[in-house]
């Protein structure tokens, strides 16, 4: 059963439509990348399904209730942290459970054991700005977590890190996944990311954006780390970069 | 830690700078250049402060019991002020331009108006010190609540935040920086406005105080509570750094401003 669906979605702003008649479709455990140029609505869309912002046409679903506009369901990491500076990494993660109303220190109980399953063991006191930038969205994925254990909206979450740091963070993220049974939509508009994460890659292309292709990654999971380097993994970037291009 | 070298010899430059006018000075006034009735000599003032100093003393406790009572007001109604200006638009556009209006009265010009209404009690003073003092702490938190990053906000709202918590979580602690600067500016601001007000009619206080050796021609009264009263005010904005440091450890802790 489909965790997350968004049906027939539409968007427009000062008259021009971002996105058109987009559907998707998130199976439990899932992970469904969103790939596009920059620009292309990806943004929109994420918006949309956050609830942030409404759609002019189609209704978004999590486990078949209707969340069209309805913040508070799903949540999302950006490419920025946002972790709040003033607050410990502890206290930042603890924040989607004290906005639903639980008291600190129940939250804080809650989310103990979390720290060592995502590489933040002995951060907890610590400020923000004392962590490395893998680590800080490792902080930002947990807080992600916390707040919708089941659907996690990730927008480009990894573009800022450096080339090591990122392919680490992927292996880790992979494994994580793979232990707390998360679906992911994955909006980025790196290739081989896409490739290496997904199960499922839609691309977004064209103005309006249209989802104009699916390609399903059939390599078992866990994925070696030698599959970037695979004759498969080329055959996949050749497919994406030719329908990208020939657009 | 390599930060504190040059913060020490900073400080004795300045202090150097210091000790060099104050010798300067006393070499002035000590060849005879100047009269030592019109400008007396450090010593000599130092002399005053000592012999005055118990008088001294119960007057500060006044001036700086009217400077808190209107400092703490003054906060009170700047935050409101800045609350509120926040949350409705409309009220930010009335008033925000009366608030800056208040701030070009003079003081001095207010006081005896406030003392005619209000009597030589402790209330026109206070009145006086919370119209100085609430305005940069409005300013600075109004610039700090809207300086808020839209992506964090958003990010708070997915997760079904409301406009308090939103407040609460991101605006308020996103606004310490300002409010500080702001308080550390209405600290000082509250003494001066203490003992401008006591100048037009007050029974105690160093406003009164200095109106009392000024008629004296007590000069070396006078400088002895000129520098006391920048010694408190210094005294007040440190303590504003000190209460800053403790209400934001994450700045001391990553080391940055």
């Amino acid at each position: 059963m489909a965790v997350l669906r968004a049906e027939g979605i539409t968007k427009s702003f000062n008259g021009q439509k971002i996105i058109e008649q987009i559907s998707l479709e998130l199976k439990e455990g899932e992970l469904v990348s969103l790939l596009g140029v920059s620009g292309g609505g990806k943004t929109t869309l994420f918006n949309v399904i956050a609830g942030l912002s409404l759609p002019d046409e189609g209704k978004v679903f999590l486990d078949d209730m209707d969340i069209t506009g309805k913040p508070g369901q799903v949540s999302y990491m950006l490419q920025k942290d946002l972790l709040l500076p003033y607050r410990t990494i502890e206290d930042n993660v603890v924040l989607p459970l004290l906005i639903k109303g639980m008291k600190k220190k129940d939250a804080r109980q809650k989310v103990s054991g979390y720290f060592g399953r995502f590489g933040l063991e002995g951060a907890q006191k610590q400020y923000p700005s004392q962590l490395s930038g893998g680590m800080k969205q490792r902080a930002a994925l947990l807080r992600t977590y916390l707040f919708s254990r089941r659907v996690a909206l990730l927008d480009e979450p990894f573009s800022a890190l450096d080339m090591l740091t990122k392919s680490a963070v992927h292996d880790w993220y992979l494994q994580v996944m793979e232990q707390i049974h998360l679906s992911t939509l994955f909006v980025t508009h790196d290739i081989d990311e896409a490739i290496l994460l997904s199960d499922r890659i839609c691309l977004l292309t064209g103005k309006p954006g249209h989802i104009t292709k699916e390609i399903r990654i059939e390599e078992p999971r866990p994925r070696k780390k030698d599959f970037s380097l695979s004759e498969q993994f080329l055959e996949y970037k050749r497919q994406i970069l030719s329908h990208l291009e020939g657009r | 830690m390599t930060r504190k070298s040059p913060n020490i010899t900073n400080k004795l430059w300045s202090c150097s700078a210091l000790l060099g006018i104050l010798l300067l000075w006393q070499a002035i006034t000590g060849a005879g250049i100047v009269d030592a009735f019109l400008l007396p000599s450090p010593l000599q003032v130092g002399k005053a402060f000592f012999a005055e100093f118990p008088a001294l003393m119960e007057h500060s406790a006044i001036t700086l019991s009217e400077a808190f009572i209107g400092l703490g007001l003054g906060i009170l109604l700047g935050f409101f002020m800045a609350v509120l200006m926040d949350r409705f638009d409309i009220l930010y556009q009335a008033f925000y331009p009366l608030v800056i209006l208040t701030q070009t009265v003079p003081a001095v010009a207010v006081a005896p108006l406030l003392v005619l209404w209000f009597g030589y009690e402790m209330t026109p003073k206070v009145i006086l010190i919370v119209i100085t003092t609430f305005f940069p702490i409005t300013v600075g938190l109004l610039t700090g609540f809207k300086s808020a990053d839209p992506d964090s906000v958003s990010l708070l709202r997915a997760m079904g935040a409301g406009q308090g918590q939103i407040f609460f979580y991101i605006k308020l602690p996103g606004a310490m920086n300002q409010f500080f600067s702001g308080l550390r500016i209405s600290a000082s601001y509250a003494v001066v406005g203490a003992v401008i007000s006591e100048w037009l009619g007050g029974f105690g206080g160093l406003g009164v105080y200095m109106t009392r050796v000024k008629k004296a021609f007590s000069f070396d009264k006078m400088f002895a509570v000129i520098f006391l009263i920048s010694f408190i005010s210094l005294l007040l904005m440190n303590g504003v750094e000190i209460l800053q440091r403790l209400c934001m450890p994450w700045n001391r802790e990553s080391g940055n401003e």
